[in-house]
C-alpha cells in the first residue's frame, strides 16, 4: 500500500472540504448567526488537518493501484462525516451523536434527519445539511481531481471506488477532464432548478437549499413536513428535476455533444421510464380507488402526489408530499420496491441502480433458458454491448453481499427497544441503506430517526456510507489485512 | 490534442506512455477488453473496445476530432485500412505501421499516397537503422544522427582503462581537440548536464556531440577506436534481421543469420543470398561456438523472446565477442540487462514512439513542423531535438553566453549550410541553422522553449 500517498489524497479530501465550508459560514454571516462561529472553527480545524496531513504524508511516489483507490475513498469519506459534523454540535444545536448521523445521511443523500423539527435549525446548518448532499451526490473525489491538476496517472481507480454503477467509464481521455464535465452538467442542472423554483415564487434560500438537496438526490428540506406546504408548481417542479439527477450523466454528455439519437436509445433510460409511468399509474389508481384520505381530492392533486412519489423514491430523494403511512397496501408496497431499484447508473441516485437490475434480470433469463436447453451458449446484451461474464459475475456477487449487509443492518436496529417494530426495522434498514431516507411504520416521513438509540443511529450510519460507496471500499478499509504490507 | 491509438502491443503501449506524459488526450482501440482495461488503469487514456478498422469504434472514440490517428496493430492490412477510413472520418494525420517488406519498397509512396497517410513507420526498419548505425561506430553505446549527418550524438561508456577517467572537462579540452562537446553524463541513474569543472569517473555514461569525422579523430586518440563491424553474427531471422543484413550486406560486411525455423531459412535465404542462413537453434552454445561466435566482430541476438535475448547476449560476451546488441522490447527487462552488463540494448518501441512524440510535438506546433528530429537518450531522461531556426526565433545574432537558458537544457550543435558548429559561448544562431538542444525535463516544441521565460 502507497500509505503516503493515500494520506495525502485524504489531506487534501479534507482541506477541499475547508473550503467547501465557507459557503454554509457566509450564509451564516448574511443571516448573522451564532452558527457562523461554529463553522469558522470548523474551517480551522479542516485546515490545519488537511495541510498537516498532506504535508507530513508527500508521497514519494503518485502510483496508486485499486487497493489505494478504495481506501482513499473510504478513508476520505468517513473523516469527511466525522468533521463535517462538527458545525452542528460546536453551534450547541446538536449533540455529536445525532450531528453524525445527519452528516452522514447528508454526504450519502440519504436525506434521514434525527433532528425533531428541522425549522429550529438556524439556516446555516440548513444549508450546509443540504450542501452535504450536493458535495457527496457527485462525489467529493471526483470534485478534487477536477480541480487539482495531475493527481496521480491512475486516478481512475478513485473514480471508480467513488462512483457507483457496474461499470464505470470516462467521458473524455483523461479523468480530470471528465470530472470536469460531470461537474459541470451538474452545476448547471442545479442552477436551472434553482431558477425554476425561484420563479414558483420560493425565496433565494429555500430554492438554492432544495435545488442542492434535490441534485444530490438527497432529501433535506427546510420544514417538518418536507415539502408538503409547497405549491402545485413547485413540487411539479422537484418531480421532473429528480428524475432528472437520476438519469445517467453520460447521456447529458451525450446530449451536449448532439447525440441525442444515442442517448434516447440508452436501454436503461427506457426502463427507468418506463418504471416511473406504471408505478405512478398503479399507484394513482389505487390511492383514487382504495384511499379514504383521496376521495375528495381533485384528479390532478392524486395524480401528483402518485408521480412526486415514485420519483422521489426512485430516485432515492426522499421527499413527500403526503402521509404515504397510511396509503393502502399496494402502494406501500410498490414504493418499497423502488427503494431497492435506485435510479440509473452514473447518476446522483443510491440504491442497487437500475442497470444492475437489468444485469440480474437478464442473468436469470439466462439461467431460465440454460435450465430448459443445458447446451445452450448465451451471451447477455446490454445497451447493445455483450456484457462480459467477469462484470456479470461481479454484479450478482454484489447483490449477494447487498443483501447480506442489508440483513444485517435489519437483525441489528432489532436490539433497538424504542422502535420493536418489524415494518419500522426493515423499511429503515433497507431505506439508509439504499440512500433514500422516509421509511415505513413508526413514524414515516423526514425527522424519523430521532428516537432511535445510539446504537441504532451509529448502526445506520454505517449502513448508509457502505450503501453510497457499494459496500468494498469501505469493507477493504476496515479489514486490518489491507494496511499490513504485502 | 487528441490523438488515437489503435493497438495496444508493445508498441501501442509506448506510445500511449509518452503521449500521455506529454499531456494529450489519448483514446486507445483495441479488440480485446482486457488489454484495455489495463492500459487505461495505468494510463490517463481513454479505452474503446473495437475494431480499429470499423467506423462505430472509430466514431466512439472521436475521430472526427482527432489531430493525429496511429493505427500500429500487428496486421499490415488492418492498420492501412483503419487509417483510410480514419481519413475519411475527418482525422487530420494518419500514420500506419507497415512493416512487411514488400510494401517496404517502392510502392511505398504510392502506397501513402493512394490512402492519405502522412506517414508510415516501420518499426523492425527503425531497428535494423540503429543497430546497423552502433555496428558501423562499435566503441559506441549508442549513435544518434541529425540532418544530412553532419553531426552525430555518441553515447560512450567510460570503461576502467580509459584515459578520460578521472578528467575534469576542461582539461580535457585543452588535452584534445576543441571540436567535441560533451552535452550529459549519466551517473548513478541521473542525468547531469556538465560543467568546465565535471569530473569523469569509471563507469559514467557520457554522450558527446561531434561531426563523424571529428568522432573518429577523437576515440582515435583516446584508444577505443574500433573497426566497423565486418563479420557479423546474428540471431534469429525476423523482419528486423532481414533489413539489418540487407543494410550491412550493402555495406559490404558478411552475415550470418541463425534461425530455428526451416520454412524461414529458406524464404530469407532466397530474399538475401549473400548471406550464410543457419538452420539450427541458437540457444545452444554448441551451434554458435560452431559457427565461430568467437571470431566474428558483432553478435546481434533478435529472436522473439527478450529473454533468451538477454541469456544468449551474455555468453556471447563471455566468449569475447567485441560488440554484443540484444533486442529487448520490455523497458523493465532492458535496464536490468544493463545491469548484467549488456551495454547495448535496442528495442523497437523506443524508436517508434519517438517518431510520434516527434509529430504530435510538430503538429501542435501552429507555425507548422519545426522539430526535425527527437531522439530519447539516456534511458529516456534526457531529449535530444533537431530544431529548425526561422525568422520569428527572438535571439538570431546574439551569442550563446547572453542567452539566459532555461536549466538542464544546452545547445549541443549547430549546423550552418555545410559546416558544423560545435558551439561555445561566443557562438551566435542564424537564420536557416538547424540546431541540435540537448534538454532533460522539460518539453520543448518549440526552439523559443529554451530560453527562461522572465
Amino acid at each position: 500500500m502507497n500509505k503516503r500517498m493515500i494520506f495525502f489524497v485524504v489531506g487534501r479530501i479534507i482541506s477541499a472540504e475547508a473550503a467547501l465550508l465557507a459557503l454554509p459560514a457566509l450564509v451564516s454571516l448574511i443571516y448573522l448567526e451564532k452558527a457562523g462561529w461554529a463553522f469558522l472553527v470548523t474551517i480551522g480545524i479542516c485546515a490545519a488537518a488537511g495541510f498537516g496531513i498532506s504535508a507530513i504524508s508527500r508521497p514519494k511516489s503518485n502510483t496508486i493501484y485499486a487497493g489505494e483507490g478504495f481506501a482513499i475513498v473510504a478513508l476520505g469519506w468517513m473523516l469527511m462525516s466525522v468533521l463535517g459534523a462538527l458545525p452542528f454540535s460546536i453551534s450547541g444545536e446538536v449533540g455529536y451523536i445525532d450531528a453524525l448521523f445527519e452528516t452522514v445521511s447528508g454526504f450519502t443523500t440519504t436525506g434521514g434527519s434525527v433532528i425533531p423539527d428541522c425549522g429550529t435549525l438556524s439556516r446555516g446548518l440548513l444549508f450546509w445539511r443540504a450542501f452535504t448532499h450536493w458535495i457527496g451526490g457527485m462525489g467529493v473525489l471526483i470534485f478534487i481531481m477536477a480541480i487539482i491538476p495531475n493527481l496521480s496517472d491512475r486516478s481512475i481507480h478513485i473514480m471508480r471506488a467513488e462512483v457507483p454503477g457496474p461499470v464505470v467509464g470516462k467521458l473524455v481521455p483523461r479523468v480530470k477532464d471528465t470530472a470536469k464535465i460531470l461537474y459541470t452538467i451538474y452545476i448547471a442542472l442545479t442552477a436551472a432548478e434553482a431558477i425554476f423554483l425561484l420563479c414558483g415564487g420560493m425565496s433565494l434560500f429555500e430554492s438554492i437549499v432544495h435545488a442542492f438537496s434535490t441534485a444530490g438526490t438527497g432529501g433535506f428540506g427546510v420544514y417538518a413536513d418536507s415539502v408538503a406546504s409547497y405549491s402545485p408548481y413547485i413540487q411539479w417542479v422537484l418531480a421532473v428535476f429528480m428524475l432528472l439527477f437520476g438519469v445517467n450523466f453520460n447521456l447529458y454528455y451525450l446530449i451536449v455533444m448532439r447525440k441525442i439519437g444515442t442517448a434516447l436509445k440508452s436501454f436503461e433510460l427506457r426502463v427507468y421510464i418506463s418504471i416511473v409511468l406504471v408505478f405512478s399509474g398503479v399507484i394513482f389508481v389505487d390511492l383514487f380507488c382504495n384511499c379514504a384520505a383521496f376521495a375528495d381530492t381533485c384528479v390532478g392533486d392524486t395524480v401528483r402526489t402518485a408521480v412526486f412519489h415514485v420519483s422521489s423514491f426512485l430516485t432515492t430523494t426522499g421527499f413527500s408530499t403526503a402521509d404515504f403511512n397510511s396509503w393502502p397496501s399496494l402502494s406501500q408496497g410498490l414504493l418499497f420496491i423502488t427503494l431497492f431499484l435506485g435510479g440509473c447508473a452514473g447518476s446522483t441516485a443510491g440504491g442497487l441502480k437500475l442497470s444492475r437490475v437489468i444485469l440480474l434480470f437478464k442473468l436469470a433469463g439466462r439461467e431460465l433458458k440454460h435450465l430448459v436447453h443445458p447446451r445452450s451458449v448465451n451471451s447477455v446484451e446490454f445497451e447493445g454491448k455483450a456484457v462480459d461474464e467477469q462484470t456479470l459475475f461481479s454484479v450478482s456477487t454484489y447483490f449477494s453481499i447487498y443483501m447480506v449487509f442489508i440483513g444485517g443492518t435489519f437483525f441489528l436496529l432489532g436490539f433497538d427497544p424504542h422502535i420493536n417494530d418489524f415494518k419500522t426495522c426493515l423499511t429503515s434498514a433497507v431505506s439508509c441503506f439504499n440512500n433514500v431516507g422516509p421509511f415505513f411504520g413508526y413514524a414515516g416521513a423526514n425527522g424519523g430517526f430521532a428516537d432511535y438509540s445510539v446504537f441504532s443511529k451509529l448502526v445506520l450510519s454505517f449502513a448508509m456510507l457502505f450503501g453510497r460507496l457499494e459496500i468494498y471500499p469501505l469493507l477493504l478499509a476496515l479489514t486490518p489485512s489491507t494496511w499490513t504490507k504485502r | 490534442m487528441r490523438v488515437i491509438i489503435v493497438g495496444s502491443g508493445d508498441i501501442g503501449t509506448s506510445m500511449v506512455s509518452s503521449l500521455v506524459a506529454e499531456g494529450h488526450d489519448v483514446v486507445v482501440i483495441d479488440d480485446d477488453p482486457a488489454v484495455i482495461e489495463e492500459i487505461t488503469n495505468i494510463y490517463d487514456a481513454m479505452g474503446v473496445c473495437g475494431n480499429g478498422a470499423d467506423n462505430d469504434a472509430l466514431n466512439e472514440a472521436g475521430v472526427d476530432k482527432c489531430e493525429i490517428f496511429a493505427a500500429v496493430t500487428g496486421s499490415d492490412e488492418t492498420n492501412m485500412l483503419s487509417c483510410f477510413i480514419a481519413k475519411r472520418l475527418g482525422a487530420k494525420h494518419t500514420i500506419a505501421r507497415i512493416r512487411n517488406p514488400e510494401y517496404n519498397d517502392e510502392s511505398l509512396g504510392f502506397l501513402c499516397q493512394q490512402l492519405g497517410l502522412s506517414s508510415s513507420v516501420n518499426p523492425e526498419m527503425l531497428v535494423a537503422k540503429e543497430i546497423h548505425d552502433i555496428l558501423k561506430f562499435p566503441s559506441a553505446v549508442n549513435i544518434e544522427s541529425f540532418s544530412a549527418r553532419r553531426i552525430e550524438m555518441v553515447e560512450l561508456m567510460l570503461k576502467p582503462d580509459c584515459p578520460m577517467n578521472g578528467m575534469a572537462l576542461y582539461e580535457l579540452r585543452r588535452q584534445y581537440s576543441s571540436k567535441f562537446l560533451i552535452c550529459a553524463v549519466q551517473r548513478d541513474g541521473e542525468v547531469h548536464i556538465p560543467g568546465g569543472s565535471f569530473r569523469l569517473e569509471e563507469g559514467d555514461r557520457i554522450a558527446l556531440t561531434a561531426s563523424p569525422a571529428e568522432i573518429q579523430k577523437l576515440l582515435r586518440r583516446l584508444g577505443i577506436l574500433q573497426k566497423q563491424a565486418k563479420n557479423v553474427m546474428i540471431l534469429g531471422a525476423g523482419n528486423t534481421a532481414f533489413y539489418l543484413a540487407k543494410l550491412l550486406i550493402a555495406n559490404g560486411s558478411s552475415v550470418k543469420i541463425i534461425e530455428k525455423d526451416e520454412e524461414r531459412c529458406r524464404e530469407i535465404c532466397e530474399q538475401l543470398p549473400e548471406a550464410v542462413i543457419l538452420h539450427g537453434d541458437g540457444a545452444k552454445q554448441e551451434i554458435l561456438l560452431e559457427e565461430g561466435l568467437e571470431s566474428c566482430d558483432a553478435f546481434v541476438s533478435l529472436t522473439g523472446s527478450d529473454e533468451e535475448n538477454i541469456l544468449i547476449s551474455i555468453f556471447a560476451s563471455s566468449q569475447g565477442v567485441p560488440k554484443v546488441i540484444a533486442k529487448v522490447n520490455r523497458p523493465e527487462l532492458a535496464s536490468m540487462a544493463e545491469k548484467l552488463g549488456l551495454d547495448c540494448v535496442v528495442s523497437s518501441r523506443r524508436s517508434v514512439s519517438n517518431i510520434l512524440t516527434r509529430y504530435a510535438r510538430a503538429v501542435q506546433n501552429s507555425l507548422g513542423s519545426n522539430v526535425e528530429t527527437l531522439h530519447r537518450i539516456m534511458d529516456g531522461k534526457a531529449e535530444v531535438l533537431e530544431f529548425n531556426v526561422r525568422g520569428d526565433f527572438a535571439y538570431i545574432g546574439v551569442p550563446l553566453k547572453e542567452m539566459k537558458l532555461k536549466s538542464d537544457v544546452l545547445v549541443a550543435g549547430i549546423i550552418r549550410g555545410r559546416k558544423t558548429v560545435i558551439p561555445s559561448g561566443d557562438d551566435t544562431i542564424l537564420e536557416g541553422d538547424k540546431v541540435i538542444v540537448l534538454d532533460a525535463g522539460h518539453i520543448l516544441r518549440d526552439l523559443g522553449d529554451i530560453i527562461q521565460k522572465q
